[in-house]
């Protein structure tokens, strides 16, 4: 070894990002979802048709929009279990706009901005006030679909003019869906997001330590506020695309979507207290959900079964590596 | 005189090592009944964790600890307990929603024969023992109810049910009014009479000279000697205290200071400090001394902009402003190196070059994009100077020394490039030769102009690198010094409250 006083090189990097993605939490998740693809086409002669397969998407695709933007939420240390009720409320607010002859743009916007509006009362609520997210996102869950019971009962609202079914029932070309091209451009968006911006930077930090990340001079504050709204703007998205392809409103919609987001999320590789995770692993994690739900539906498998198959595939999933670790060591 | 009476508790050739650190190297002490020894020392002289040692808190590496004569070891706290040692802490641990009583007897409560709590029996002890230190509460009453003042009455309770032989005051009037502290003294005053002895430490000369009877001095983990009140005085013990040679030599540059840089004027805050104002100017080093709780970080943080101020305004060139937020402070060019390293200053889980860019985003990104290589080139600049030892930039900062994790937290701030630099306890425990990269580093940044303020708690360092120091005492500025006036005895009677200095000049 060399003694200089100043200036003793470091390198950028010991390890090459193609070597570390290798041995990523993602290749594992590529792997299980090419097993799952492999073993679901070999199981039933129906899994391979095209058609087949693009139905399969609605699985997943309206929780993964959702799922993206809470991604980067969990990464920064929050989350938001009134997804669902988000959707619940948004898709009320367009029903009864629809009953007043709202045009489809109009039923848009307003899901979206009723989406915004949930997403900004959470915000305020935890990174104004700083009250814990768990516990304002458990009330704001009751909160948003309390409110679409009180307007509907157990009513319904169907009837929506039929330019608005596009979103949930439209191609774009051959079996591609409007929600899969959604699902798509909202991967590569939040995707830019997380891994290529000054924000998407912040978020890990924020996550990480953010007391740190405050210390740091970062607005820890607006950070997490901006993401609570991205999370509501996703789920007026995705109520907007759930609506349209249901063609009605019940206050039950989207029940339990929540939980089936966040787990997508956790699969995907997600620290669930935040600091680490990619879109990346989201986008596998979702397709590996949708392929396991879709291959069960295919041989049959009922709805109870299929919810303790995925139960067990994410524990299964979540323990694996702690496992391989345990054992390495002894 | 009292040479006669042996003593209840006697420590010989204590030893404690932390990672890093030697708090207690070889030291001894001895407790008399019905005696009050007050333990003194500046910070990080080992006060607290002798107190530890003498609960059960931490185990000794060498040494014993002799009860009557007789050695034992406290492997717990209740062992130290049974021996009859108890602690009234800075804050003791009390319950706010249990009663007086349940707080003096949780742990060892009289049980009835069916083996449950006696209720009956408990309150009507916790009388007794209330009215024995002359505390006329209610047992019944929950302890939330009570002021400041009655919950340490009832610790003190508490330490006595348990038939205490030693009893160890630490700090106890740290949180008391003059009329509350005048009632603790009548109090110590009754132990002694009921032959306990008593291990008083405070940092306050008049209370050691008011109740103590003999008197021990810590410094730097190592034993300075012992003896009675009555034949010393304030010079002695503060000579005692400070009286290192200043050996470390300190790469301090002759300053070229400049015009200000930073103006406080009457900064306050409810509770933490009170009128602060001083001038710092550019290429100044200006130190920051004072006792632990003094309010040198809370001033330091709020003018980063994590507490805002309740009264008073800086000015930074022209503008007079408060600074309320941490982006504020990095865009006026203040920054900040916290003394909680792990906590305040690193992001672990980031690598080294993501810790370092982190408040320089808006310079190595485009259009709020990140890029990698300017990211890269950034860090390594920074990282260079201050000689950082890694395997890479890509690594995780958690992996790194305490002292290469500071020079990360350090090098994120000069990428600011920033007028003012605030550091907080820079080399706090942190190994030597980051030290001294550290301090060589601090010299260069004044040459070059910047504004500097070091807090620090350990007087060498002060000395040794501040063109001037402010001593702060109970959230207020105590004294300044400048030049030949800058003597460990100075700054050490500044601190502890002794007023006038010609017993320090004359020594």
């Amino acid at each position: 070894m060399t003694t200089i006083q100043t200036g003793r090189h470091i390198p950028d990097r010991l390890t090459s990002p193609f070597s570390r993605a290798l041995k990523s939490w993602e290749a594992l998740l590529l792997i299980v979802a090419v097993a799952i693809f492999v073993l679901n086409s070999l199981a039933s002669p129906y899994f391979l048709d095209p058609w087949n397969l693009s139905d399969a998407t609605f699985n997943f695709t309206e929780k993964a929009m959702i799922a993206f933007a809470m991604a980067i939420l969990i990464i920064a240390g929050d989350i938001d279990l009134s997804v669902g009720a988000i959707i619940a409320l948004a898709s009320t607010m367009m029903g009864v706009a629809m009953t007043l002859g709202a045009p489809t743009p109009v039923l848009v916007l307003l899901g979206l901005g009723t989406g915004l509006a949930c997403g900004a009362f959470n915000g305020l609520l935890v990174a104004r006030l700083g009250l814990p997210a768990i516990v304002v996102t458990i009330g704001t869950m009751s909160l948003f679909r309390g409110i679409s019971y009180i307007v509907l009962g157990d009513g319904a609202f169907t009837g929506y003019p039929a330019s608005f079914a596009w979103f949930g029932q439209g191609y774009v070309f051959w079996v591609i869906t409007v929600e899969m091209v959604i699902f798509a451009l909202a991967a590569l968006g939040f995707g830019i997001l997380l891994h290529r911006t000054n924000f998407g930077r912040m978020a890990y930090a924020i996550g990480n330590n953010a007391t740190a990340a405050r210390f740091s001079g970062i607005r820890v504050g607006r950070v997490r506020f901006i993401l609570f709204l991205l999370t509501g703007l996703m789920s007026g998205v995705a109520a907007i695309c759930l609506t349209s392809r249901l063609g009605s409103t019940r206050p039950s919609i989207a029940f339990g979507f929540e939980l089936e987001v966040v787990t997508i999320v956790v699969l995907g590789g997600v620290a669930i207290l935040g600091g680490s995770g990619s879109i990346t692993g989201v986008v596998l994690a979702a397709l590996v959900m949708g392929l396991v739900t879709f291959g069960l539906g295919l041989l049959n498998v009922p709805g109870i079964v299929m919810s303790i198959v995925v139960g067990a595939l994410l524990i299964a999933v979540i323990a694996l590596p702690r496992l391989w670790a345990m054992l390495r060591r002894g | 005189m009292q040479a006669q009476t042996s003593p209840v508790l006697s420590l010989r050739g204590i030893v404690k090592t932390f990672p890093g650190v030697r708090a207690l190297d070889g030291v001894q002490m001895d407790l008399y009944p019905g005696q009050v020894t007050a333990l003194v020392g500046e910070n990080g002289a080992g006060k607290s964790t002798i107190v530890k040692i003498l609960t059960g808190i931490y185990q000794p590496d060498e040494g014993k600890i002799e009860v009557d004569g007789v050695e034992t070891r406290f492997p717990t706290a209740q062992a130290a307990g049974q021996a009859g040692v108890t602690a009234i802490h800075q804050e003791t641990v009390l319950f706010d929603e249990l009663s007086v009583a349940e707080n003096i007897f949780i742990g060892h409560a009289p049980r009835n024969r069916f083996g449950l709590i006696d209720r009956r029996a408990m309150r009507t002890r916790a009388r007794e023992i209330l009215r024995g230190i002359g505390a006329d509460l209610n047992p019944g009453v929950k302890l939330r109810d009570l002021g400041i003042a009655s919950k340490h009455l009832v610790a003190i309770a508490r330490a006595l049910s348990i038939d205490a032989r030693v009893v160890i005051m630490d700090e106890p009037t740290a949180a008391l009014s003059h009329k509350e502290i005048a009632e603790l003294y009548e109090l110590v005053e009754k132990l002694k009479a009921q032959g306990k002895a008593i291990l008083f430490i405070s940092h306050k000369f008049d209370e050691i000279f008011r109740i103590a009877d003999r008197w021990t001095v810590f410094r730097d983990g190592q034993f300075v000697g012992e003896g009675l009140m009555a034949e010393t005085n304030e010079a002695d013990l503060v000579r005692m205290m400070v009286g290192r040679s200043v050996d470390q030599i300190y790469p301090k540059r002759p300053a070229r200071i400049g015009k200000p840089a930073l103006t406080v004027a009457g900064y306050c805050h409810p509770t933490e400090f009170d009128e602060i104002s001083f001038t710092l100017h550019e290429g100044e080093i200006l130190g920051f001394y004072g006792l632990v709780g003094a309010g040198r970080s809370e001033v330091m943080q709020s003018l980063f902009g994590i507490t805002q101020p309740s009264k008073g305004a800086c000015r930074m060139g022209g503008d007079v402003r408060v600074i309320r937020s941490t982006s504020q402070a990095v865009d006026a060019g203040i920054v900040y190196v916290p003394e909680d390293r792990g906590r305040q200053g690193t992001v672990k889980g980031l690598p080294i070059f993501q810790n370092v860019t982190l408040p320089s985003l808006d310079r190595t990104s485009r259009a709020g994009f990140l890029r990698m290589a300017e990211e890269f080139a950034l860090a390594r600049e920074y990282t260079r100077r201050l000689d950082l030892r890694a395997a890479s930039l890509d690594q995780d900062v958690g992996l790194l020394s305490g002292g290469n994790q500071q020079k990360v937290v350090i090098a994120k701030w000069l990428a600011t490039k920033p007028r003012v630099i605030i550091l907080d306890e820079p080399t706090k425990g942190i190994d030597i030769g980051s030290k001294a990269t550290v301090h060589d580093f601090m010299s260069e940044l004044a040459a070059e102009g910047l504004a500097v303020i070091m807090v620090s708690s350990e007087i060498p360092e002060v000395l040794g690198m501040s063109d001037r120091v402010i001593v702060m005492r109970e959230g207020r500025i105590a004294a300044e010094f400048e030049g030949d006036a800058m003597t460990p005895e100075n700054l050490v009677r500044a601190a502890v409250g002794i007023t006038g200095s010609e017993n320090g000049a004359a020594a």
